[in-house]
């Protein structure tokens, strides 16, 4: 869990949905195609109610927010994996939420896309959206810069290990649950 | 000490005598079904892991289901349903419920509609056994008495190759719903009263297992609506033990073996909830969110632009059914969009009769828009040019089981979630109206 990471953080609050982070009309896009990953990320977060301000700037692929700040429930509704991979093909590396829902936490651990961070604490009522902070993995904790304070993080726990693998064949392959790529078959 | 349900169910998939909640187990995988939203990166994922001449894991087990974005000429969602096609064909998949004429479905005789549906109906639910799904509703399939819970692409590739899934034991909460169910409710009221009580979040990581003498009296159709919803309270999977009604359905719809299990006496439950149904009220969960519940009869004095009846939650036969016997020889204020979740459902709108009219006669007569093709629709939003997308920042009543902002199209509409007795009384008046109005 050795993330330490320095950013701009986009803050959001209860309930965002998976509609809100990548909208249905959108997930014709297979993110499993480089070409259409890209495009996922240049729509992360375009559902969101226009009072949050816009995530991506225009004609822009990539965000200059890499943390997200929410509240609680953090990406509940579908089971749509496109929601943690818009998320981390726009640039973002980790999410700070108080909970989140629980397909969507699988996903960030399956795919390896994003760090889902909790925190006791309601930050996304304490932080504002451009506020630079520092996320340090190996001391959970977040440094809020412009406050001038630091907020303890949860452990990440069992996730942690196959988020810092790559996701979950990465994990497997190391702990021997299925075998390891042959030469051929890694392209 | 005992087990519940799905503890016992999960347990046997491990292949262990016991599990405790919070544990995380390997289980063997008796199902995978995936869809042309998610199938198409499940495959890409699988490809990348296990090669590009990999086999699945077991050509019997994986049912591919085109669904969502049918009827639209949105060229890459048809090259979805083409990726599809293509891996059934080079896998041998053994189910796989293809279209290939969009402009006439019924052209299509294997073409299902919505997955969760068409798995009940194919007999792919069946009690005991463990489902995965790329799709967050697959816990309806929980009404049989099975584990079945909605996963991500990788997971789902991961399972592909490999027949298995690390899972972590949820713990259960139990809902008591007892009583006898007054004529006007349905059991959409029952579990938008439930997150209503529990919110959003309520179950998250959690099994919701209902019991009780009212779910004993539910038909399939009913107790579908019940686990279907459970994801919009968080939960990982909904489960009801199975008895005659769930043996009836299912042992007329497939030969394969599967074992029934139930919770044992001495089981530990997270939580108990017990309500008595005969002292509820229709209610409707206002926008933008599946909890904001509220009593129908206090909703009256909103206005509403479009009623929607349609979705795995809402546009089964009996939901059609249910509509009909309100809509009949009455005329509807507002557009009224019908959507049948399968060919199947569809057909019944033809079929079945009340008082010698075909439910599709006693609508067409009403003023209702004509039925549409079976598909997801204007559930999830989709292309623009889904049927029935709010494209507009409407008012709609609707018997599907999400209102976030913009799960229907537009950020800006407004969705209340309902049963088809409350969407087709509003349809009837063009105001949100309790069916007691017109159910004497
Ligand atoms: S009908 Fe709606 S909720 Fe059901 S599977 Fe389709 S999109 Fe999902």
């Amino acid at each position: 869990m050795g993330i330490t990471i320095r950013g701009k953080v986009f803050v959001v609050d209860d309930n965002i949905d998976t509609d809100q982070i990548i909208p249905a009309e959108y997930l014709t896009l297979v993110p499993s195609k480089v070409d259409e990953y890209e495009k996922l990320g240049s729509y992360a977060f375009i559902g969101l109610p226009d009072r949050y301000g816009s995530f991506i700037s225009s004609g822009a692929l990539k965000t200059e927010y890499p943390i997200i700040i929410a509240g609680e429930n953090f990406g509940c509704g579908s089971s749509r994996e496109h929601a943690p991979i818009a998320l981390g093909a726009s640039g973002v590396r980790v999410v700070v939420a108080q909970s989140y829902a629980r397909i969507f936490f699988r996903n960030c651990v399956a795919t390896g896309e994003l760090y889902p961070w909790e925190t006791e604490e309601r930050l996304c009522d304490l932080f504002t959206t451009g506020q630079e902070v520092t996320l340090e993995g190996d001391r959970c904790v977040i440094v809020n810069h412009s406050l001038g304070r630091e907020y303890p993080l949860r452990s990440l726990g069992e996730a942690g290990p196959v988020i810092d693998a790559g996701g979950i064949f990465a994990y497997a392959r190391s702990t021997g649950m299925i075998p390891l790529r042959s030469p051929q078959s890694a392209g | 000490m005992g087990m519940t349900l799905t503890e016992k169910i999960v347990a046997r998939a491990a292949g262990r005598q016991t599990v405790e909640p919070g544990e995380n187990v390997w289980v063997d995988v008796d199902l995978l079904m995936t869809h042309d939203v998610c199938g198409p990166g499940t495959i890409g994922v699988f490809k990348r892991e296990f090669g590009q001449d990999a086999k699945v894991w077991n050509r019997e087990k994986i049912v591919l289901i085109p669904d969502h974005y049918i009827f639209t000429n949105d060229e890459r969602a048809n090259r979805n349903v083409d990726i599809l096609r293509e891996f059934a064909h080079e896998q041998d998949i053994q189910y796989f419920y293809d279209i290939t004429d969009r402009a006439d479905f019924k052209a299509n005789p294997d073409y299902k509609g919505v997955c969760h549906i068409a798995l009940a109906q194919e007999g792919h639910t069946r009690p005991g056994e463990v489902m995965f799904g790329t799709d967050s509703h697959t816990c309806n399939a929980g009404a049989f008495g099975q584990f079945a819970t909605g996963i991500g692409n990788t997971d789902a590739g991961f399972i592909m190759g490999t027949g298995k899934l690390l899972i972590k034991v949820p713990a259960t909460m139990r809902f008591v719903l007892n009583g006898d169910m007054p004529s006007y409710l349905l059991s959409k009221d029952l579990i938008l009263h439930i997150i209503g009580d529990i919110s959003v979040s309520g179950a998250t990581y959690r099994t919701m297992e209902f019991t009780g003498t009212a779910v004993e009296q539910m038909t399939m159709d009913e107790r579908m609506t019940l686990c279907n919803m459970v994801i919009e309270a968080g939960g990982k999977n909904g489960v009801i033990a199975p008895d005659s009604t769930t043996l009836d359905y299912v042992t007329s719809r497939t030969k394969v073996p599967f074992e029934c299990v139930h919770s044992d006496d001495n089981a530990r439950f997270f939580s108990d909830r017990y309500y008595d149904v005969s002292q509820l009220e229709p209610v409707v969960a206002k926008p933008h969110s599946p909890d904001n519940r509220a009593l129908v009869r206090e909703c009256r004095d909103v206005k509403v632009d479009r009623v929607y009846i349609g979705s795995c939650t809402g546009g089964k036969t009996s939901d059609f059914v249910n509509a009909a016997r309100l809509i009949q020889g009455r005329q509807v204020k507002v557009p009224t969009y019908l959507v049948p979740a399968t060919q199947k459902v569809y057909e019944d709108l033809f079929t079945m009769k009340l008082n010698h009219q075909t439910l599709s006669e006693i609508f067409l007569a009403s003023g209702c828009i004509e039925p549409s093709a079976p598909s997801c629709a204007a559930c999830l939003g989709g292309p623009k040019d889904t049927f029935g997308r709010l494209n507009e920042p409407e008012v709609c009543v609707s018997t599907t089981n999400r209102n976030f902002p913009g799960r229907m199209g537009n950020k800006q509409a407004q969705v209340y979630l309902a049963s088809a007795y409350t969407a087709a009384a509003t349809a009837l008046t063009g105001f949100i109206t309790d069916p007691r109005d017109f159910l004497t």
